[in-house]
């Protein structure tokens, strides 16, 4: 196989796991005012995440960094092009992460609330502005024949985009608070339940919208398939949520996120990023590559690492299987 | 106006302020996870309740300053890109190659088992759960390994060829990349020296308690344990600091007469060593200075006769052979961080060893003045830590990747003056606010001292420590 095609979808499953997995996280965090009626609610919650988040965020960085080793020119040119949208998703991810770690450091009620504020405006911004970029990936922005984008952070802000970060943003929600209801006890479990349901169909409806519009403007063959199976996954993971399978609901809507993204990848290739003045600009997996030498190297990296990666990531998700009892945090000093 | 909004002269302050403050966590979690191992791997050996203590103790400390490191690390893995777009396109496809192994072997590694560590306490039988504190260890030092080759590449490029058409530099040795002269001596330099820190802070917070005579259960041997590991990393950071000289003056010779201000190329006794030197404003030549004979040939060459190339001589080689400009760092930068660096370093390994002099056989000094010294070694320890690096970034001025891209070839071209402006602003205030309340958090987890553990459980006999609970 043409090593640049393998690394297009080692880049794109990375991703896949990091919005698998953080995304879940950014709908914990964003489910707090609704969920989390008092403070042991609140941190039932968070505890819910709290021995996973971090490795769920490494999958960004290591999405990053396969980007700048087997795409540099791809990774240049999205960063440095979407340079406002990615400050504010790094100042988001830095206020949401030191929030999990400090927020119960001190028992004071002011304290906690500060960062409950930081824990929900750092996960709604990233799940937000990640779907506008990826919406605007595929939707092609205007590049410079040096590939250098060439438009503002108000160009990103169009329609398709904010309905792609919509869409995302609602997705995630309802992933989270599946989570949640897989993952705690009585009252809150209930709450979690009737809430995905509620945001559940909203997520439905602006998804479809966001994925019809893509493949009638970007559409291929893979994109309908995939589309098709994110699509069903969706109302599958909404019927189970109604029925109270959290187990299922929690899986079918990890396989919305992951044919999702998988679909956008799809609609994208052999683009990277398709310029959208002059389509003799847009970065293809050919011209923003590294080298086969480079990209026979970290194959061989990839291919040892990332079943290891898997299993024990797997196994920590095993360890920590257990429902969160407000007992359990109550039992807890502050 | 436009002074203020220049996009390279911000990009590099942005770049030196975010990597310098997500230095200020790297050397604690290297140096701070493999003590906490040992501390553990004591109490699950000796079952003794103060090993114990000392390692929830100094474990709380290591998670506060290991969420910073986290979320801070992400800003230097995005921003190669944002604000360093053609640095990236030239070097992506050498540079990227260490970056996505560290993420792949060692990241994922370390983020993973610290969850179990924090976690686990109760959920996993002990010596699977030591287990996973020393997977953390050792997921840190290996992470340091690949960032140190990566950054090696910019100090001294090899395995690489350049691709004129594509103007870009190619990998077409992984093995040479990763045995890079430069990052052989400086691996083990950084990993000695956040030993150094790390014991700093063991010194310091045993240091406060003991200075009370409270806890001396536990802090005693913390404070035992932090001392001899000051002397150990003191003398091996020492050790591979002056290999890893020898590795500069063999391929940054611009470095190694900038570290010691050495305008004019020297042999055997004057190639002089300067404790303290004064230049002319324009940093070309030096008005006044007090020196050690021989001392830098030997440091050099490790030979008393050899000869150290100065600034000036140097300058005219660079342009003979790169073209004409300006090849020599900001010489007071470059020699004061290097004294500093050196001075702050030695101290500390004297500060150690005086102070396992005065604990001799149990002793406890009565005097304050020695608990107030000892309650210092960590902040220093860590401007020490610091100050050296930033001598080795700057002292690779004017290239980013050395004698192949000049720093200002490198910037995004299209992020104007006024986004990395806003950039700017928004990490120093958000970065100063976070230290103010990181700074709070740790003084106040070291003030409260190590916890109290539960009653032994009456049929086991054995104390079950419980987990962190966000």
């Amino acid at each position: 196989m043409d090593l640049t095609v393998l690394w297009f979808w080692i880049v794109a499953f990375l991703f896949v796991g990091y919005f698998v997995l953080d995304g879940f996280d950014f709908g914990i965090g964003m489910s707090l005012p609704f969920l989390g009626k008092d403070d042991t609610d609140r941190r039932v919650l968070i505890n819910t995440i709290g021995p996973v988040w971090d490795l769920n965020e490494t999958w960004v960085i290591v999405a990053g960094a396969a980007l700048f080793a087997a795409f540099p020119e791809w990774y240049a040119t999205l960063f440095s092009g979407f340079y406002l949208a990615l400050l504010l998703i790094l100042l988001a991810l830095i206020a949401r992460g030191v929030s999990f770690e400090y927020r119960h450091q001190r028992p004071e009620s002011r304290w906690k609330k500060w960062f409950d504020g930081m824990i929900v405006v750092g996960s709604a911004v990233p799940a937000l502005l990640w779907g506008v970029a990826f919406a605007n990936i595929v939707q092609g922005v205007p590049l410079d024949a040096d590939h250098n984008y060439t438009g503002t952070l108000f160009d990103l802000l169009n329609p398709y985009a904010l309905l792609g970060g919509l869409t995302t943003l609602l997705l995630f929600f309802t992933h989270g608070v599946v989570f949640a209801s897989l993952k705690t006890e009585g009252d809150l479990r209930e709450r979690a339940r009737r809430l995905a349901t509620k945001s559940g169909l909203i997520t439905i409806v602006v998804a479809a919208s966001f994925l019809l519009w893509t493949g009638l403007a970007f559409g291929t063959f893979w994109f309908w398939i995939l589309a098709a199976v994110a699509a069903v996954a969706l109302i599958g993971g909404w019927l189970a949520n109604l029925r109270g399978a959290e187990g299922v609901a929690f899986t079918l809507l990890a396989v919305t996120v992951a044919a999702a993204v998988l679909a956008l990848f799809a609609s994208l290739f052999p683009d990277v990023m398709p310029a959208s003045n002059d389509a003799a600009n847009s970065l293809t997996i050919v011209n923003a590559s590294s080298t086969t030498y480079t990209l026979t190297v970290m194959s061989w990296v990839a291919v040892f690492c990332l079943p290891l990666v898997l299993l024990y990531q797997g196994w920590t998700y095993w360890v920590f299987r257990k429902r969160v009892s407000r007992a359990s945090i109550e039992a807890a000093a502050h | 106006m436009n002074e203020l909004l220049d996009p390279l002269l911000l990009a590099r302050w942005q770049f030196g302020l975010t990597t310098v403050y997500h230095f200020l966590f790297v050397p604690i979690t290297i140096g701070l996870a493999t003590s906490t191992a040992v501390f553990q791997t004591a109490w699950y050996r000796t079952g003794k309740l103060e090993y114990l203590k000392i390692t929830k103790f100094f474990g709380t400390i290591f998670l506060i300053n290991f969420a910073m490191g986290v979320v801070t690390g992400i800003v230097q893995e995005f921003q190669f890109g944002m604000n360093w777009s053609e640095y990236s396109r030239f070097v992506g496809d050498v540079f990227g190659a260490p970056l996505a192994m560290e993420g792949l072997l060692a990241f994922f590694f370390e983020a993973t088992f610290i969850g179990l560590w924090i976690f686990g306490w109760d959920k996993l039988p002990r010596g699977l759960h030591l287990a996973t504190i020393w997977c953390t260890a050792i997921g840190s030092i290996v992470s340091a390994y690949f960032i140190i080759a990566a950054n090696a590449f910019m100090q001294n490029p090899v395995g690489y060829e350049m691709n004129a058409e594509r103007g870009r530099a190619e990998l077409v040795d992984i093995g040479a990349l990763l045995a890079n002269p430069v990052a052989l001596a400086a691996f083990p330099h950084t990993i000695a020296a956040s030993f150094m820190v790390a014991s700093g802070l063991i010194i310091s917070a045993a240091a406060w308690h003991l200075a009370r005579n409270q806890h001396l259960d536990s802090m005693r041997p913390a404070l035992k344990f932090g001392l001899w590991v000051m002397v150990g990393s003191g003398i091996l950071t020492t050790l591979f600091g002056d290999q890893l000289s020898l590795a500069m003056v063999a391929t940054q010779p611009m470095k190694m007469a900038a570290a010691e201000a050495m305008y004019d190329t020297a042999c055997g006794a004057d190639a002089s060593f300067s404790l303290f030197t004064l230049g002319t404003p324009d940093g070309t030549s030096e008005l006044f200075s007090i020196r050690v004979p021989y001392l830098l040939s030997l440091l050099s060459t490790h030979t008393f006769d050899g000869c150290v190339e100065g600034i000036n001589d140097l300058q005219l080689q660079y342009q003979e052979l790169y073209g004409p400009g300006d090849y020599t760092p900001i010489i007071w930068v470059t020699y004061w961080s290097f004294r500093w660096m050196i001075g702050l370093g030695l101290l500390h390994v004297l500060v150690a060893v005086v102070g396992l002099w005065l604990t001799r056989k149990g002793r406890m000094p009565k005097q304050a003045w020695v608990w107030k010294v000892a309650i210092w070694s960590f902040p220093l320890s860590l401007a020490a830590m610091i100050v050296g690096w930033i001598f080795t970034e700057m002292g690779r001025q004017p290239w980013i990747v050395f004698s192949l891209l000049p720093t200002e070839s490198a910037v995004s071209p299209n992020v104007t003056g006024l986004d990395v402006l806003i950039s700017l602003v928004a990490f120093t205030l958000i970065y100063g606010i976070l230290a103010v309340v990181e700074v709070r958090l740790i003084i106040r987890a070291i003030k409260k001292g190590p916890p109290e553990l539960g009653e032994p459980d009456p049929e086991t006999g054995r104390v079950e420590p419980a987990s962190t609970v966000y």
